[in-house]
């Protein structure tokens, strides 16, 4: 059942690429290449180098590890500060209370519409990047950890006070474990936030590598086949993020979860 | 020994328990019998030391309780929710000994001791939510043994499980109560189950405001047997004076 549901979700991908290829083969327009070109092309810029560098080009260690580089500092930080600040505030219901409109607050704003904000700031840059992750896919780890660790079974609670077990202990063996699969959930959000801000946040002008620096470059030179690889790209990073992400989290709490919550 | 005087515990304005005074010597084994809501898992509560604040005194050994008490084991009434899913058989069990500062495989070897004492050797590396129901009881109830408890407090234990299943539980308990002697207070609906396991069974009237009806020695033999214990003249007569208790309205 499993391989017959994953055998129909790639049949579905693959017949969309056939016929992309075909109606654009057939049609030859410069503006929607077909994907075997397109392929080509990003397969030349970036996976073309010599063996020693494990086949990545001049332009992919210029590029593509920059951005990865700047994404996994500005994912990690809002990861480790938000798991910590929403046990925090998800462990006291006063804090919580007091937290809860600034955190829809916010939730609420735009992610992107904080980019300006750290450009005044920190000017163009790394710090800048980095932060405007930070402060984008901070959010919803928090709110999703602080919200698992708030309904930490009571019951357990008072087990863990019958065992007397210390703070850590608590944490490490009660309030962590029952609440990773709300973090999960945020964490995969925060994930897609930090590929969205990682690219808009290189956009910018006055930004000099980067997949995003990449784009607006092959854009300003109406290098549309650039353009389309750099597009295949990110989809092909957001994908293998996402199922790394999800393989964690099937190691991690496959074990103790099915029925009993 | 542990003293309840005056004893009274309330939700809100809901008054729950009142005037409760009670006094159990080391290594009895109380039975509190009594109707569902009365209280007594509140009871139980408030002697562990998990609900801060009550009226009158409980002393632990003298000591006054506030807060949860050193050498104090609890069985809860919804045990398989009170073990931690995501750690295993043994991991659940060896908890408790961690405040005892032991290092990791003593802590193994101990766990291990008592789930062969409860019958579970093969489980260990299971997780709870794989096992039966009576089987999930005797990890709750390994791992209140684990720290060798002075006072261990049972809420409804055998409540959910099959007679066959029950009986064998209840002669684990006599059997750990005769060679631990700890201070043993179970509480339970059942009024044969509480003569059967008793050295004295405790009756509370019906909430709210519960209080002691009935207080009552049990003397059968020390040694029980679920066939001929239960077939004596003496045990048949003391089930119908608790029986009354709890009928008594
Ligand atoms: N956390 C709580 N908040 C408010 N009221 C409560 C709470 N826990 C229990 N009660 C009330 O206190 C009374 C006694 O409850 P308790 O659980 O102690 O009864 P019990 O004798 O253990 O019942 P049972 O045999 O069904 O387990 C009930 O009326 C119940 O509704
Ligand atoms: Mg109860």
């Amino acid at each position: 059942m499993a391989v017959r549901h994953a055998l129909l979700r790639w049949t579905v991908l693959v017949l969309a690429v056939v016929v992309w290829q075909l109606v654009a083969g057939a049609h030859g327009s410069v503006y929607f290449p077909p994907p075997v070109e397109i392929a080509g092309h990003a397969l030349d810029l970036w996976f073309s180098g010599p063996a020693r560098h494990v086949f990545l080009t001049e332009a992919a260690v210029g590029d593509i590890l920059p951005s990865l580089g700047r994404m996994a500092a500005g994912f990690g930080i809002a990861a480790v500060a938000g798991i910590a600040l929403g046990v925090a505030i998800g462990r006291s219901r006063r804090v919580y209370a007091l937290c809860d409109p600034v955190l829809q607050f916010a939730r609420a704003v735009p992610p992107p519409a904080l980019v300006p904000v750290f450009v005044v700031i920190l000017d163009f840059g790394t710090p800048m990047q980095i932060a405007s992750i930070v402060f984008s896919a901070i959010w919803p780890v928090l709110i999703n950890t602080a919200e698992g660790a708030r309904d930490t079974d009571p019951l357990r609670i008072e087990v863990a006070a019958v065992l007397r077990l210390t703070p850590v202990e608590r944490l490490r063996f009660l309030i962590l474990p029952s609440a990773l699969p709300r973090i999960f959930a945020g964490l995969r959000l925060s994930l897609s936030l930090s590929l969205i801000l990682m690219v808009f946040s290189e956009l910018l002008p006055g930004t000099a590598n980067g997949i995003g620096f990449t784009l607006t470059d092959a854009q300003s030179r109406s290098d549309l086949l650039t353009v389309w690889s750099a597009l295949v790209l990110l989809g092909a990073l957001g994908y293998l993020l996402n199922t790394g992400l999800l393989a964690v989290e099937k190691r991690l709490i496959g074990k103790g979860r099915t029925t009993t919550v | 020994m542990l003293r309840l005087d005056e004893v009274g515990q309330h939700y809100g304005d809901h008054q729950v328990l009142h005037d409760i005074t009670l006094t159990v010597p080391d290594g009895q084994l109380l039975c509190v019998v009594g109707p569902s809501g009365c209280g007594k898992s509140t009871l139980l509560r408030t002697v562990a030391g998990l609900l801060p604040t009550y009226d009158g005194t409980i002393t632990l050994d003298g000591t006054p309780v506030r807060g949860v008490p050193d050498n104090l084991a609890v069985v809860f009434q919804d045990y398989a929710r009170s073990l931690y899913p995501w750690l295993t058989v043994r991991e659940n069990v060896a908890l408790p000994l961690r405040r005892r500062g032991l290092p990791r495989n003593e802590r193994r070897a101990e766990a291990d001791r008592i789930l062969a004492r409860v019958g579970l050797t093969d489980t260990a590396r299971r997780h709870p939510w794989q096992l039966s129901g009576g089987m999930q009881q005797r990890v709750a109830i390994a791992r209140a043994l684990v720290c060798r408890p002075s006072l261990l407090l049972m809420d409804e234990p055998f409540g959910s499980l099959d007679a066959q299943t029950r009986e064998d539980l209840e002669d684990l308990l006599l059997e750990v109560h005769r060679t631990d002697g700890a201070t043993i207070v179970f509480v339970t609906h059942d009024i044969d189950e509480s003569v059967y396991l008793g050295d004295r069974v405790v009756v509370l009237s019906p909430g709210p405001a519960a209080k002691i009806v009935l207080d009552l020695p049990v003397e059968l033999p020390d040694t029980r047997d679920q066939i001929t214990t239960r077939g004596l003249t003496e045990f048949v007569t003391l089930r119908s004076e608790v029986g009354r208790a709890v009928r008594k309205r």
